[in-house]
């Protein structure tokens, strides 16, 4: 009875409490364990130099310092947050130290890259179901190559290019693209192949053409597919562009970011870097996610 | 000039192609698809000699061919460093942590629902990043591109398997309650089986992130064998063939390693629909 | 002696667009040996009450009792044999392996578990089967596999959904007199949901008609008829008069609303 005579207010709370009560649990078991790795695996250096120091610590010395060290092994989570707001919020935008600038360095190459791969997957995928020989001379390779480990070779793709003298966004782009293109066209083929045979008969009965058939049935029948595997592009756009900066010489975006950080030894740095390129990440597929959310309103196909 | 050979190829390989693919069968199928691969290496290896095209560019793959004959034993040396070594170690590694910590939250729906969420969230974030972290605290061998492989494939299995657990029907669960079945029963006789699918879903494709992450983990640090510090630094003397065995190999392993998870998919969960013959 | 004692049993399901009254005071005896049909149009509560029974729901308000124990502790002792409205075997377990799941998970020893797989296999004519996987039989075939899994362990009482809702009329009259036959031998007390009133009257020697909005019993028909049926019986006045009868509740639960 209760439950029945509370007000829609309080319940809509509740429940949007009893979804985020589980993860900001588990997100705080994170955090806690997170700090007591960080004060374990810092301590012994900070005990080398107190031995050497000749000084005696307290317990709270000990953790103090291990929490505050320049370079610790792992750093805690308030360094990294600090190096990540140093980072983004205490530059100039323009600066070579600004996340921002090398955010924005991954990010261009990321969505140049992801626009090309996406284009040619979803153009080869209409190929693809409107022709048998293309279907089957492509497919079984797009289809196993997903299962080579193609990121691998970015580095080797950077090198090429620039020994050819093309350097900058179009290299890392050329990556992105190709790491978004499978994705986007074995998930556009069977999206475009989601219409079953009763539904194609009906579109046969009224007699309409192949071009009608495509766009009133075949391609909104697919854009849920679409939508998933556009997640899954972009994350790989992202990574791909990002292992893309690794090679030595490089130094601008994320990806270099983490490299020098890892050559000289300033973790923080690294960390702070990491999880630039995790919230980049997370934004773009939350992106990705409203735009699916926006479209199949639009199409009715919202549940 | 010189392109009127390729074009012919390509033209007579497109026309031999469309022919096969109207007879639709098994046989048709694998010959179109292997008329196709052929096809490009074919082209490939005419555009390299007609147009002369540099190997620093682009290798022929008769001398990416010629260079894995000669480099046998190095690739061999690589393939058990970084695959069997790093891979697969950091695969089994994680995808063993993966169940345990599945089944070790099955009884808890409220760490599921928080770490559901947290995991698909990082299951989509650029984790090879932490590779350079990892290869700072376990050192340049191994052990290192195995605890990277362990970071990159524990949120996918994880998500995997927590879903899969709970992917029973409530007329099974209701079944096991009628039956009064105890905990241990219903998690080994109906969750785990009914987890199965969705295991080898998650296994499967983190076979190529494990690749991926011990490659790459060897750009930050590594001794002086393995494929990604074989590509780095043949990539630094130009020596491309080299390269190209290389991705080969990575190649082969690749598709050999999901393959075998695909085959033990296929005898594990032989009841599953997708798997079992057709029938009505 | 009493086994199952409801009374003003009332269930309600908390939905998004307000409360279901799957059940209103609900009160109902039935004893060792019964054979209850439970009938009544779609959405009137049949399935709920034999969950509510098996304690797979709690009821709301109001008091169920089986064999003096509350529903839940019933089903720790193992009472109830239930059936489903569809089949529910696991596909990765061949037939065998399904019917032996139950008794794996009580404790059967492995000789005991293999005779009693095939006894009950040759109760529901499904004897050669026992290899096969539920995919490779048709609907019909797997609800049998799914009767006699709950069978096999010798549950006092059978709770069954409409179990022969998806069979032929053949193999329908078939699994009615072996169910009968079983009854007869066992003296279990079964509680048997239908939609067909022949049915009901065939097997039954208590009919509950039951009307939906809110979830109820209109009616509860003591059969005549002797424990004893062959086919026929279903020819004879008594038969006739008792359909009717059971006929009749219907309509008058139809007319409420
Ligand atoms: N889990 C549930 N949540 C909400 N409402 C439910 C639930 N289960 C049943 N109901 C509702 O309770 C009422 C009774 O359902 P029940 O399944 O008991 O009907 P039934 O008599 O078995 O019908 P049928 O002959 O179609 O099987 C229905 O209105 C149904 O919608
Ligand atoms: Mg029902």
């Amino acid at each position: 009875m209760t439950e029945a005579t509370a007000s829609p207010g309080s319940t809509v709370l509740g429940r949007g409490l009893g979804r985020a009560l589980p993860i900001l649990t588990v997100l705080l078991a994170i955090i806690a364990i997170w700090y007591l790795a960080a004060i374990w695996m810092n301590a012994t250096w900070v005990r080398d130099q107190a031995v050497r120091a000749d000084t005696v610590l307290t317990t709270g010395d000990l953790i103090r310092q291990t929490l505050t060290l320049e370079r610790p092994v792992l750093p805690a989570p308030h360094q990294v947050a600090a190096g990540l707001w140093e980072g983004i919020a205490g530059q100039k935008i323009t600066s070579k130290r600004s996340l921002v600038w090398h955010g924005w360095v991954t990010l261009s190459a990321t969505l140049a890259g992801f626009a090309i791969g996406t284009a040619a997957g979803v153009l080869l995928a209409v190929g693809i179901v409107h022709n048998r020989a293309m279907d089957q001379s492509v497919m079984p390779w797009a289809v196993a190559s997903q299962t080579v480990p193609i990121l691998a070779i970015a580095p080797m793709v950077i090198v090429v290019f620039a020994s050819m003298g093309v350097t900058g966004l179009l290299p890392k782009a050329m990556i992105a693209a190709w790491l978004s293109f499978f994705p986007v066209l074995v998930g556009m083929v069977k999206g475009l192949r989601t219409p079953d045979a009763m539904q194609l008969d009906l579109m046969h009965s009224w007699n309409a053409s192949r071009v009608q058939q495509f766009w009133r049935l075949r391609l909104p029948s697919s854009l849920p597919y679409l939508f998933a595997s556009l997640k899954v592009a972009i994350a790989a756009a992202l990574v791909g562009t990002i292992v893309g900066e690794l090679p030595a010489g490089a130094t601008s975006g994320l990806g270099a970011r983490l490299l020098s950080g890892s050559y000289y030894g300033q973790t923080v740095q690294i960390w702070a870097a990491l999880f630039a390129a995790a919230i980049l990440a997370a934004v773009l597929v939350m992106l990705i996610g409203a735009l699916e959310r926006l479209t199949l309103r639009r199409m009715g196909l919202a549940r | 000039m010189s392109a009127l050979p390729v074009i012919a190829v390509w033209i007579g390989a497109i026309g031999l192609n469309t022919w096969l693919s109207r007879f639709d069968s098994r046989a048709t199928r694998l010959a179109v698809a292997l008329i196709f691969g052929a096809t490009i290496l074919i082209l490939w290896e005419m555009a390299v000699r007609i147009y002369a095209v540099p190997p620093v560019i682009l290798p022929a793959p008769s001398q990416i061919g010629a260079s894995f004959a000669a480099n046998t034993a190095i690739l061999w040396s690589d393939f058990v460093q970084t695959i069997v070594k790093g891979a697969l170690t950091g695969w089994l590694i994680g995808a063993g942590a993966a169940i345990a910590t599945a089944i070790a939250i099955d009884r808890s729906p409220f760490l599921q629902r928080g770490l559901l969420p947290i995991g698909n969230f990082v299951a989509a974030l650029p984790i090879v990043g932490i590779a350079p972290i990892l290869v700072m605290w376990f050192g340049f061998d191994w052990q290192s591109k195995a605890a990277v492989v362990v970071v990159m494939v524990f949120f996918p299995i994880l998500v995997n398997m927590v879903a899969g657990l709970a992917a029973t029907e409530p007329m099974q669960r209701d079944l096991m309650a009628t039956w009064a079945a105890p905990y241990g029963a219903s998690l080994w006789k109906l969750r785990l089986p009914a987890a199965m699918p969705f295991l080898f879903n998650g296994l499967k494709i983190t076979t190529t992130l494990a690749l991926i992450g011990a490659i790459v983990a060897e750009f930050f640090g590594s001794p002086t064998k393995g494929m990604g510090f074989r590509i780095s630094t043949a990539v630094g003397r130009l020596d491309l063939p080299l390269v190209w065995a290389e991705i080969l190999v990575a190649a082969i392993a690749g598709s050999l390693f999901y393959g075998i998870v695909a085959l033990i998919e296929k005898k594990v969960t032989f009841w599953h629909p997708s798997q079992r013959p057709q029938r009505g | 002696m009493t086994v199952i004692q409801a009374r003003d049993v009332s269930l309600t399901f908390q939905t998004a667009d307000g409360p279901v009254h799957a059940l209103k005071d609900v009160s109902l005896t039935i004893e060792r040996g019964d054979f209850v049909s439970f009938i009544g149009p779609s959405g009137c509560g049949k399935t709920t009450f034999l969950r509510a029974i098996a304690a797979l729901e709690t009821p709301t308000a109001g008091k169920l009792e089986v064999a003096d124990m509350t529903p839940d502790q019933a089903r720790r002792q193992r009472a109830y044999g239930y059936v489903f409205q569809a089949p529910g075997l696991y596909p990765w377990r061949t037939i065998a392996g399904n019917i032996s799941l139950p008794l794996e998970i009580m404790g059967f020893a492995r000789a005991d578990r293999l005779q009693r797989i095939a006894r009950v296999l040759d109760l529901v004519d499904l004897a050669g089967f026992g290899g096969k996987y539920p995919w490779q039989l048709s609907g019909g075939m797997q609800q049998r596999a799914s009767i006699a899994r709950a069978l096999a362990f010798d549950a006092d009482i059978l709770l069954m959904d409409e179990p022969f809702g998806a069979l032929d009329e053949i193999v329908r009259d078939r699994l009615n007199e072996a169910l009968l036959d079983l009854w007869k031998k066992t003296g279990k007390t079964i509680g048997f949901v239908t939609h067909s009133i022949p049915e009901a009257v065939y097997l039954s020697t208590k009919i509950v008609v039951m009307s939906p909005r809110p979830g109820r019993i209109t009616r509860v028909i003591d059969s005549p008829l002797p424990r004893d049926r062959p086919l026929e019986i279903r020819d004879t006045p008594e038969f006739i008069a008792l359909a009717q009868q059971v006929r009749d509740g219907l309509r008058e639960g139809h007319s409420y609303d």
